[in-house]
């Protein structure tokens, strides 16, 4: 243990649902030494500067597989990571959400040990279908890249949705829980992208903000869970099918994001919200 | 039953041979190299696989299976030598089978057939088809007599033939490709890259083989024991030192200052996980490894 260690991060973590071997290793190549390394100070970050607040934590289960699916917001992935983190600080029921990567990650070096050793597999079909089938929770963003690189003059619309997610919950009888992430456009606003820069790169694009540094703003955020939505069927279905499943889990996604905006005094807010445990001991 | 086994003389095949004639089978074995102390049991022949006094064994001997144990996967054999002996070789032994009533043919590949990539699945599974030659040319060879040994089963389906895939073994032996790769107190790794390597002891390796010959199996099968680790964890729990080198200076480096040789193409296996799902394997035979990971890699260590 060190000194940066968060103490609510080791103790949920040493409660995850998730067999570790003798060297703290699960057999994906997670390891427990880098989760508490890596999500101690995404927990400050949580509490202290983007202070996030989580709602519905209650339909994330115990134990058992489950896949969330939310939307991106804010181009640089702290939706991402304050959602892995609202996860992991759950104390009723830790758990750790283990994200699919971009391909390009993967194959750089240092990128792709540290997606590997936080749990994160490049983002293939049957990477889902191992992880769910071991009976982890996966964290999935169906609109892609395109979501992550919205405008801020698109801010929290939803653009368009890939439909393997639901093949995949379908294919392994795994329930979808909706999620939304409000505060990420306005923490990170992007006027506009550098597209030769992103080719250079050769990343999917390179977002500028007002802050002119890859971080974010210090604007309170919102986790919003939504109710377990459980589908029939075995991943084979057509086309039209699976689309209307999925339009589902859109239309699901959306109202929480009209609530969670509606809930805010106001966009550029920089109180944390009040916590709903905090509200009921009141 | 009467087994022949090509290739006795290897670590992994000598093991085996011990553990049928416990077994009560009758064991006969083939190799180029001599097995001085050949145990009592074991009748052996010192032949070339693909010369007519190894046909003479299936002629005179004619054993009811057969367990093929004779390629080649050191790197100094010449590319030529080694297409010579691992797909010639496999070939001829399959037409012998055929012509001399062997029932039962168990090929003895290993994992590394499939290749190392950034975007495969973590877990291969049998079905995938092995890629390794497409970016290492040095195991175009095993890749092709491991596809060929598979072709028997519609080639020739009187003959149960089954094609094992065979991840990484240590032992007491130090024989096997990752024991090389650790043979010098140096191990070369790639700077920003520790891939899962998925290794098994080598009794449970020879303990495999005499389960596929025991259970007669049909069809191709992925055997691993315990869940990979990283490399690092390996060749820490070796007693090894991992050197991190940046990739453009992997290539000239390996054979120099301590380090092992390795042909240039093996940089993807070091940069990248090779691990194998062995689900079907262990439903059609109820093997259970008896070492975990870190049994087998604290026993190379001391042993």
């Amino acid at each position: 243990m060190s000194f940066f260690d968060d103490k609510q991060v080791r103790l949920n973590i040493d409660r995850l649902p998730i067999a570790f071997d003798d060297y703290g290793f699960d057999r994906f190549g997670l390891s427990k030494k880098a989760l508490v390394r890596a999500y101690s100070p995404m927990a400050y970050l949580y509490r202290h500067y983007l202070k996030v607040t989580a709602f519905g934590m209650e339909f994330i289960p115990r134990q058992g597989r489950a896949l969330v699916v939310a939307n991106h917001s804010g181009g640089i992935g702290a939706d991402a990571a304050m959602i892995f983190t609202s996860l992991v600080l759950n104390d009723e029921a830790p758990r750790l959400g283990q994200g699919m990567a971009e391909y390009f990650l993967t194959r750089s070096p240092f990128a792709s040990v540290a997606l590997s050793r936080l749990g994160h597999l490049t983002g293939l079909p049957e990477h889902g279908a191992y992880l769910l089938e071991d009976e982890r929770l996966v964290v999935v963003f169906p609109e892609g890249a395109a979501g992550a690189g919205k405008l801020y003059k698109d801010r929290y619309k939803l653009v368009r949705f890939g439909t393997g997610f639901m093949r995949l919950a379908l294919k392994t009888g795994t329930p979808v829980i909706p999620c939304a992430f409000i505060g990420g456009e306005e923490a990170f606003p992007q006027l506009f992208h550098i597209k030769w820069l992103a080719r250079l790169v050769n990343g999917p694009f390179v977002p500028v903000a007002p802050q002119l540094v890859f971080f974010p703003l210090p604007v309170a955020c919102q986790v919003y869970y939504g109710l377990p939505m459980h589908f029939e069927g075995d991943g084979s279905e057509p086309d039209h099918v699976i689309q209307e499943y999925v339009d589902q889990v859109r239309a699901s996604m959306e109202g929480l994001i009209s609530t969670g905006l509606d809930a805010r005094p106001q966009a550029f807010m920089f109180e944390k919200m009040p916590d709903p445990k905090e509200d009921t001991s009141r | 039953m009467k087994i022949l086994i090509t290739g006795i003389s290897g670590t992994l095949a000598r093991g085996v041979a011990y553990r049928l004639v416990r077994r009560g089978h009758e064991v006969i074995g083939i190799d180029r190299r001599p097995w001085p102390d050949v145990p009592e049991g074991v009748e052996m022949h010192q032949a070339d696989i693909r010369k007519r006094p190894a046909e003479d064994v299936f002629r005179t001997a004619r054993p009811d299976a057969l367990v093929h144990m004779a390629t080649v996967t050191h790197f100094t054999t010449g590319t030529e030598e080694r297409y010579r002996i691992n797909l010639g070789g496999t070939r001829k032994l399959f037409e012998y089978c055929h012509e001399y009533g062997v029932g039962q043919s168990v090929f003895v590949g290993r994992h590394t057939v499939y290749g190392a990539s950034p975007d495969s699945p973590l877990y291969h599974t049998e079905d995938e088809p092995p890629l390794a030659g497409a970016a290492f040319k040095e195991l175009a060879d095993l890749v092709a007599a491991d596809l060929y040994a598979g072709s028997a089963l519609w080639r020739w389906p009187e003959i149960d033939t089954a094609v094992l895939r065979l991840c990484y073994f240590l032992g007491p032996s130090r024989g096997g490709t990752l024991a090389s790769f650790l043979s010098k107190s140096r191990v070369p790794m790639v700077m920003g890259f520790d891939p899962l390597y998925q290794l098994m002891h080598e009794w449970d390796a020879e303990e495999a083989i005499t389960l596929a010959v025991e259970k007669r199996l049909r069809g191709v099968f992925n055997v691993a024991g315990p869940p990979p680790v990283p490399l690092s964890t390996v060749v820490a729990a070796t007693g090894k030192r991992g050197i991190p080198i940046p990739e453009p200076l992997y290539s000239s480096v390996l054979g120099r200052f301590g380090f092992p040789y390795l042909p240039d193409d093996a940089i993807a296996h070091v940069k990248y996980p090779i691990v194998i799902d062995n689900k079907a394997f262990v439903e059609a035979t109820g093997f259970e490894p008896r070492y975990s990971a870190k049994q087998t890699m604290e026993g190379f260590r001391w042993n």
